[in-house]
C-alpha cells in the first residue's frame, strides 16, 4: 500500500475550529457520491449542528465534475459562506482549481493510491492521503461496488478526522435503507473501514464537530419538494408540466405526494391528474383549461418555459382565468447556465405577455415559505382570477435547506374566490362575467355546466363588454383595462407583506432583498453591524409591492438592492411601479450562477457606504 | 363589429325534444361569417345533431382556437360555456378542461390553419392522449381570417385565388388522426348535411378522441377553379364509403337497408351506429386498412368521406391517468387537503 499520510505543508496550529467550517467535495458526476455526501451533511445535523449544503452540478448525466459544499454552522448561517476549509478532492480533472479554493491553512483529503508529484500540492495547507482506491480494490470484487463504497469509506475517514459520531451515521443508514439489511451491513462495514484507517494512523483535525442544540425541530428539505407539498395543501388537482432543470423535481415530488395523499382509499384512483405535456405551451394551456373549468391547476417550469408560455399568460390575464406557475429560476438568457442559480426571470414573469399585462409574483426565501406560498398561490389565483407566479430559484429549489417544520391550520379554508352558483343564478342574480360588482376590480365567474339557462358565457382573449360580449368600442376596452388595474391594486393587500428588519440603532441607509439571498443577507447584516455599519433591511415577499416598500425607500437616503441578476430587475420593477428617485437605489448584483454569499454582500455594501455614514447615524 | 343577440321568440308549434328544448335552444348568436361560408353549414349541423341527441345544452363545453372557423362556437349552443382560446392551442385547453370535469361533453372546433399549421403538435398530442372529445376541423385549405394564404392542408399543386401554385405537400388530417390513435375518425363535407349530422352525433356519443375532418369551402378565398377545396371540386371527387344512422338508446330501431349491407356498432353510451356500406370493400373497424384505402384513393385524387374508423371499446385519458369518478372540480376540501396530521408525519421523515 502506498504511503498513507503526506504532510504536504505546515499544519494549521492553534485552537481547533468547532462547528464552524466549510467542507467541499469534488466528485465526478454519476459516481454515486451524492448520497454519501448527503449522508455526511445529515450526520452533522443529527449531532444538533446546523448545516447549509449546496450541490454544484453540471448539465450532464455522467462524467463531468460536480461539487457538494457543506457549511457546518452552529450559529445557523444558512447562506453560502465562500471559501473552503477542507476539500475532499475526488476528481483528478478539477484537482488544480479545487486545491486553489482551499483557504490558506486549510486541509485537503485525497485518494493517495496513485502518487501525485509534490509540485501539485500547496505548501500552505495540510494534506491527508487515504488510499481509497487501493482499499476498495482489496475489499470488493465488483467494479460498481468498488466505486460506490469508496464514497462511504471517505465518509468514515471524515468522521474520524472531524469527530463525527459514527452512531449518528449508522442511524441514518438504518433509516435510509430500512428493510434492506444487507445494504445497511455493507455500508456500515465500509464506514468503519474508512474510520478505522484514519483512527489508527492520524490525529483528528483541528476542525471538529461537537454535539450541539442548534437544529431544534427544523426539517431538512428541498424547496421544490416543499412547494409541491404546498400545491397539495393548496388543493391543486391538475398539474401539467414539461421537464426542465431545475423545476423537474417539483412536478415529480407532486406526483409522489399525490400517490401518498391523494389516492382514494376505496378505489385506488387519483384525486388529481398529472400530465407530462408535449411542451410548455401545452402545459400552460392545460392549466388554463382546467382553471377555466373550476380546478386548481399549476405548472412548474424555468425561464425557457416561461418564454414559451407568454401568449397563454396574457390570455389568463385578459380572460381572467386562474393559473399558478412555479418558476424555478436558473441562469439565463436562452439555455444560459441550466444548472446554476439566478433571480433573472423577474421581469419576464411580472410582465409576461404582449400588450399591457402584469402578474402577481410570490418570492419565497426558504423551503418553509415555498410550502406556505405554494399553497397560498392557489387562493390568490382563484381570488384574483389571474396567473400567479411563485418564483423559486435553483438554490432554494434543488438544495436541501434547514427550515421550520411545515404547519397547517386545520381550520383554514381554501378561498375559491368569486364563483356564482346555480342557486344564486336561479335566485335571479345578475351575472356579468366582467362586471365590477364590488368595486375591487374582481368580477364573478361561473363554472361551465352550472345552470341550464343562466350564467353561460363565451370566454375569449378579445375585448368584450362587462357581459362578456365582443366589443371593440374604445370606451368599453378602456373601462375593462382600468378595472384590471383596480384588480391589481386589490392584489397588493392580498399578497404576502414585506418583512422589515430594523438596524440596532438609527441609520439613513437601507437594504432591500428577496428570495434565496435571505440567509446570506442576514449574515451580511451581522458582519456589517460588527463593523459599525448599520442598515435597516426590508425583504420583499411579493409583487405587486405593498406601500411599505415605497415608504421604506422614502424613509432612507440610500437603499441598496441586492439581486442575483445582471440588469437589476427588481430595481426596474420598483422604479416602474412606484414614484421613486432612482438616484437613491444602489444595486448590488451577483450573477455568476453561484449562490450569493454574505462575504460578497457585506464587502460590496461596505465599499459603497457613504463616508461618514457611520458617524452621521449616531 | 357589434354583437347581435338573436330574438329568442319561440313559436308554439316548434317541435321539442324529450328535454323540452326546441332546435332554437341550440342556436347561438348571429353569424358574422361571409354569406355562403361552409363553416355556417357546419354550425347548423352541430345544432341539429345536439338537438337530435337531446343533449342539455349547458352540459356541452365548446372550445376553439383562432380563425373564422374558430369563431363559430359563438354561433351555436348559446347557453353553453365557450372558450375561444389562442391560435393553434385549443387542444391543450380542452385537455385541461376535460381533466377538470369529466362529466361535460367537449366539442373542439378548429380550422386547418389552426390545427394543421400552427397547432399541428397540439392536435396530434391531444389525439394520442385519447382526450374524450369531438374535434372538428373545418377544413378550407386556407387561412380565411387573414385573407387567403395557403394552409398546411392545401394540396400540392392547388392554386390560390391569385393563381399562385402551392408547392408544399398537404397534410391529410384524417390519416394523421388515424396514425395518432384517434378512436373515431370521419370525414365529411359541409355541403352534405345528411352525411355530416349523423357523423357529429356519433362523434359526440363516442368515448375517446373522436375526429371529423369536414371540408368547408371558403367562398371568399378558396372556391375557384384550381382549388381542391372548392364546392365543385369536392362534389366531383367525393367518394362516400358509407352512410351512417345513429340510433340512441331511446330511439326505436328500424332498419332502412337490406341486411348484409349494414354493419351495426354499439358504442359505450349505448348508442348504435348503423352503417350502410356504399363501398362493400370498406371496413371501418381496421385502422390499417383505413390508412391504406385513404392513401390509394388520395393518389387518384379522390376524397374519401364517411365514418372511416371507429373503435367502440376505446378508453380515454381519465382511464389512462386513473382519476377518480367524481369530477376533479367537485372534490371537497376534505378530500384534497390532508391536514396537520399528515404534515406531522412528513416533518418527521425530514429530520
Ligand atoms: C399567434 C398568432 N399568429 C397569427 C395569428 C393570426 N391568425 C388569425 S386566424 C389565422 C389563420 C386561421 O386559419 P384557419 O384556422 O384555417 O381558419 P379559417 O379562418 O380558415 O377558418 C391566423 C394566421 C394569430 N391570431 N395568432
Ligand atoms: S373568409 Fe372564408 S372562411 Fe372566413 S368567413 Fe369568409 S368564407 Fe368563411
Ligand atoms: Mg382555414
Amino acid at each position: 500500500m502506498p504511503e498513507s499520510v503526506t504532510a504536504g505543508g505546515q499544519a494549521s496550529g492553534g485552537k481547533p475550529r468547532i462547528n464552524d467550517f466549510v467542507v467541499k467535495f469534488a466528485n465526478v458526476n454519476g459516481s454515486g457520491s451524492a448520497s454519501a455526501n448527503g449522508l455526511f451533511a445529515r450526520s452533522v445535523m443529527r449531532m444538533g449542528v446546523p448545516v447549509a449544503a449546496r450541490n454544484i452540478f453540471p448539465s450532464n448525466i455522467q462524467g463531468l465534475p460536480t461539487w457538494y459544499e457543506v457549511r457546518i454552522t452552529e450559529a445557523g448561517y444558512l447562506g453560502r459562506r465562500g471559501g473552503v476549509d477542507l476539500m475532499v478532492a475526488m476528481n483528478p480533472q478539477t484537482w488544480d482549481r479545487d486545491l486553489a479554493e482551499i483557504e490558506s491553512g486549510g486541509f485537503l483529503l485525497y485518494d493517495s493510491t496513485k502518487p501525485i508529484p509534490p509540485s501539485r500540492f500547496r505548501d500552505d495547507i495540510t494534506v491527508i492521503g487515504v488510499p481509497l482506491t487501493a482499499m476498495c480494490n482489496e475489499a470488493y470484487e465488483l467494479p460498481r461496488e468498488r466505486q460506490l463504497f469508496k464514497n462511504t469509506i471517505y465518509v468514515g475517514a471524515l468522521a474520524a478526522l472531524l469527530g463525527i459520531d459514527l452512531a449518528a451515521i449508522e442511524s441514518l443508514l438504518t433509516d435510509d435503507f430500512a428493510g434492506k439489511d444487507r445494504l445497511i451491513k455493507a455500508n456500515v462495514e465500509a464506514l468503519h473501514m474508512g474510520h478505522g484507517y484514519v483512527r489508527e494512523r492520524l490525529a483528528p483535525l483541528p476542525l471538529q464537530v461537537r454535539p450541539a442544540n442548534g437544529v431544534g425541530d427544523r426539517i431538512y428539505v428541498e424547496g421544490n419538494q416543499a412547494a409541491a407539498l404546498g400545491a397539495v395543501y393548496g388543493g391543486a388537482t391538475v398539474c401539467a408540466w414539461y421537464p426542465i432543470t431545475p423545476s423537474t423535481s417539483l412536478a415529480e415530488a407532486f406526483t409522489s405526494y399525490c400517490q401518498d395523499l391523494r389516492t382514494d382509499p376505496e378505489t385506488g384512483k387519483g384525486r388529481c391528474a398529472i400530465i407530462q405535456a408535449e411542451d410548455e405551451i401545452a402545459s400552460i394551456g392545460m392549466v388554463v383549461g382546467a382553471g377555466w373549468n373550476g380546478c386548481r391547476a399549476f405548472t412548474a417550469t424555468s425561464g425557457p418555459g416561461v418564454s414559451l408560455m407568454t401568449e397563454f399568460i396574457g390570455l389568463s390575464y385578459f380572460a381572467e382565468i386562474p393559473a399558478v406557475i412555479f418558476d424555478v429560476q436558473r441562469g439565463g438568457p436562452s439555455t444560459g447556465m441550466p444548472t446554476r442559480t439566478q433571480q433573472a426571470d423577474l421581469l419576464a414573469a411580472a410582465y409576461a405577455g404582449h400588450g399591457d399585462t402584469k402578474h402577481p409574483m410570490l418570492l419565497p426565501a426558504d423551503p418553509g415559505e415555498c410550502f406556505e406560498m405554494g399553497a397560498q398561490a392557489f387562493d390568490l389565483a382563484d381570488r384574483l382570477q389571474t396567473t400567479v407566479f411563485v418564483m423559486l430559484d435553483l438554490d432554494i429549489g434543488m438544495n436541501e435547506w434547514l427550515t421550520e417544520p411545515f404547519r397547517w391550520d386545520d381550520t383554514r379554508r381554501l378561498d375559491r374566490g368569486k364563483v356564482m352558483t346555480a342557486e344564486q343564478l336561479e335566485a335571479g342574480a345578475d351575472f356579468g362575467r366582467y362586471k365590477d360588482v364590488d368595486g375591487d376590480g374582481i368580477p364573478y365567474r361561473t363554472y361551465p355546466g352550472t345552470h341550464p339557462t343562466k350564467g353561460g358565457y363565451f370566454t375569449r382573449g378579445t375585448s368584450r363588454n362587462p357581459y362578456a360580449r365582443y366589443s371593440e368600442e374604445g370606451a368599453v376596452y378602456v373601462d375593462n383595462m382600468e378595472r384590471l388595474l383596480r384588480k391589481f391594486e386589490t392584489a397588493k393587500a392580498l399578497v404576502p407583506a414585506p418583512v422589515i428588519r430594523p438596524a440596532k440603532g438609527k441609520t439613513r441607509e437601507g437594504v432591500i432583498y428577496f428570495g434565496s439571498t435571505t440567509p446570506a443577507m442576514h449574515e451580511a447584516l451581522e458582519m456589517l453591524e460588527a463593523q459599525g455599519r448599520r442598515l435597516n433591511a426590508l425583504r420583499v415577499r411579493a409583487f405587486p409591492f405593498a406601500d411599505e416598500v415605497f415608504d421604506f425607500i422614502a424613509q432612507h437616503d440610500r437603499v441598496y438592492l441586492i439581486e442575483q441578476n445582471r440588469d437589476a430587475q427588481l430595481r426596474t420593477l420598483v422604479m416602474t411601479e412606484g414614484d421613486v428617485d432612482p438616484a437613491k437605489l444602489v444595486s448590488i448584483l451577483h450573477y455568476d450562477g453561484t449562490p450569493i454569499t454574505a462575504r460578497f454582500i457585506a464587502g460590496a455594501i461596505a465599499q459603497r457606504m457613504q463616508v461618514g455614514q457611520i458617524e452621521a447615524a449616531e | 363589429m357589434t354583437y347581435i343577440l338573436k330574438p329568442q321568440l319561440h313559436h308554439p308549434s316548434l317541435p321539442t325534444n324529450s328535454l323540452g328544448y326546441t332546435r332554437r335552444d341550440y342556436e347561438g348568436s348571429v353569424s358574422t361569417l361571409c354569406a355562403g361560408c361552409g363553416h355556417d353549414s357546419i354550425s347548423s349541423a352541430i345544432i341539429q345533431a345536439c338537438f337530435e341527441l337531446e343533449l342539455p345544452p349547458h352540459r356541452v363545453a365548446k372550445l376553439s382556437g383562432i380563425g373564422c372557423s374558430s369563431k363559430t362556437p359563438d354561433y351555436f349552443l348559446g347557453a353553453s360555456h365557450g372558450f375561444n382560446t389562442v391560435h393553434g392551442r385549443m387542444p391543450s385547453v380542452l385537455t385541461g378542461a376535460n381533466l377538470a370535469n369529466r362529466e361535460l361533453i367537449y366539442l373542439g372546433v378548429s380550422g386547418d390553419g389552426d390545427s394543421a399549421s400552427i397547432g399541428l403538435g397540439q392536435f396530434a398530442h391531444a389525439i394520442r392522449r385519447g382526450v374524450n372529445m369531438l374535434y372538428i376541423v373545418e377544413n378550407n385549405g386556407v387561412y380565411g381570417l387573414t385573407k387567403g394564404q395557403f394552409s398546411a392542408t392545401s394540396d400540392k399543386g392547388s392554386k390560390s385565388k391569385r393563381g399562385v401554385v402551392n408547392h408544399d405537400a398537404g397534410i391529410d388530417m384524417v390519416s394523421l388522426a388515424l396514425q395518432m390513435g384517434a378512436t373515431f375518425v370521419g370525414r365529411s363535407f359541409s355541403g352534405d348535411k345528411a352525411q355530416l349530422v349523423p357523423l357529429i352525433k356519433a362523434g359526440l356519443a363516442h368515448k375517446g378522441a373522436a375526429f371529423i375532418d369536414c371540408i368547408s369551402p371558403c367562398v371568399q378565398f378558396n372556391n375557384h377553379p384550381g382549388s381542391t377545396k372548392s364546392f365543385d371540386y369536392v362534389r366531383e371527387h367525393n367518394e362516400v364509403v358509407n352512410r351512417l344512422d345513429v340510433i340512441t338508446p331511446r330511439d326505436p330501431i328500424h332498419v332502412d337497408y337490406k341486411p348484409g349491407e349494414t354493419v351495426r356498432v354499439q358504442q359505450h353510451d349505448g348508442s348504435v351506429l348503423s352503417l350502410h356500406k356504399l363501398n362493400e370493400l370498406y371496413n371501418p373497424n381496421s385502422r390499417a386498412q383505413a390508412l391504406g384505402y385513404l392513401q390509394a384513393r388520395q393518389a387518384r385524387g379522390q376524397i374519401v368521406t364517411g365514418l372511416l374508423f371507429v373503435d367502440p371499446e376505446a378508453g380515454d385519458l381519465h382511464d389512462a391517468v386513473g382519476t377518480v369518478d367524481t369530477p376533479l372540480n367537485q372534490l371537497s376540501e376534505a378530500e384534497l387537503v390532508p391536514g396537520q396530521a399528515a404534515l406531522d408525519r412528513i416533518n418527521a421523515s425530514l429530520r
